[in-house]
């Protein structure tokens, strides 16, 4: 597939690397010469210097048979104006954008773009499951569904410790999947009960990930 | 007229000192607080920083109560972004956006955007000018 990235700092250039390794052709699209060279000195001659929110540059990238658009600056407006031609001037059937504020995911969902990414609050959750502060870790967005894949591991000072799992997902328990130590993964029933050490992967609708959320902070526990 | 400015260069200068002259309510937003000492010392509105991209800044300056936004920064991805806004999620009946690149004019025009390219406008002027 032919891919278009626009945006050659960090997150950029380790995507267009990853993209060429796995076989599409890649376009990296970077406003600062020095960087383009840069990404030609790593990459080989997979840049274009210029501004990819500009119509002439994307022209010249040949959008017009892109498959899929990737901005990942570090400027949501960029971001949201690259994506907003890509898609409703040039039809790239898939466009992704990254956002660097998480306030402005509705907005860009509201404008049109509805698949984006927060790095950074990607990198923050896992950095806190790691320092053991949540143990909510946030593995999948199924955006166009409205769900999310999320991982529990279940602590000792978590309320729910010792009662069945309708208790904390009422209406999803039936999907989870329960791995505890020593034990194969079994598919949850409601009535399973919690024990320190299990995990839990579950499907859940993006609405309510913030009342579950709430509701392990609220017992004192998690995003401190 | 409830009037939000973003962007104190010259034209948003000129324009808030405008409307503030002729009786209507005016805010004007800049980013850079040294482009808000470009207003004239008789400005009667309010001057804020803050950026205009950041719905909680568009918030704290009125917005729910504008009826008018306008978004001329020298950056045209800042003011559509903020011109969208305005208008998608915070509904403010009168938008304007100025947008340098006369493709991407036409192109948030096509999204029902009032954008004005002052590249487009100068050019069509200057020919004019210059007569057969």
């Amino acid at each position: 597939m032919y891919i278009i990235i626009v945006g050659g700092d960090e997150v950029g250039s380790r995507l267009g690397k990853e993209l060429l390794a796995s076989g599409h052709e890649v376009l990296v699209i970077e406003r600062n010469p020095e960087r383009c060279d840069h990404l030609t000195d790593e990459l080989g001659s997979i840049s274009l210097c210029g501004d990819g929110c500009e119509m002439a540059v994307l022209t010249k990238a040949g959008i017009a048979r892109a498959g899929a658009f990737i901005a990942v600056t570090h400027e949501d407006d960029d971001n949201l104006a690259a994506c907003q031609i890509a898609k409703q001037k040039f039809n790239v059937p898939r466009v992704i954008a990254k956002i660097n504020s998480p306030k402005n995911e509705h907005i860009f969902a509201k404008l049109g773009i509805e698949h984006t990414v927060d790095v950074v609050g990607l990198v923050l959750e896992h950095i806190k499951e790691q320092a053991g502060i949540s143990s909510l870790i946030h593995l999948l967005s199924l955006k166009d569904e409205g769900v999310e894949i999320v991982l529990l591991r279940v602590t000792k000072d978590l309320p729910i410790v010792g009662k069945p799992i309708k208790e904390l997902l009422p209406d999803y328990a039936a999907s989870s999947l329960l791995v505890r130590k020593g034990h194969p993964p079994v598919v949850c029933t409601p009535a399973t009960v919690l024990e320190t050490g299990d995990q839990f992967v579950f499907l859940i609708p993006s609405r309510d990930i913030q009342l579950l959320r709430a509701s392990l902070i609220g017992a004192g526990q998690g995003g401190k | 007229m409830n009037v939000i400015i973003m962007g104190c260069g010259r034209v948003g200068a000129e324009l808030a000192h405008l409307l503030d002259a002729e009786g209507h309510k005016v805010t004007i937003l800049d980013a850079d607080t040294k482009n808000l000492q470009r207003l004239p010392s008789e400005f009667g509105g309010i001057a804020l920083t803050g950026d205009a991209t950041d719905e909680d800044v568009l918030r704290k300056a009125g917005i729910a109560e504008a009826n008018a936004f306008v978004a001329v920064t020298r950056d045209d991805d800042r003011n559509a972004m903020a011109a969208q806004i305005a208008k998608q999620i915070f509904d403010v009946p009168k938008v304007v956006c100025r947008i340098y690149d006369p493709p991407r004019e036409e192109f948030y025009r096509s999204l029902g955007l009032e954008a004005i390219s002052p590249t487009a406008l100068f050019a069509r002027l200057i020919r004019e000018r210059l007569g057969n």
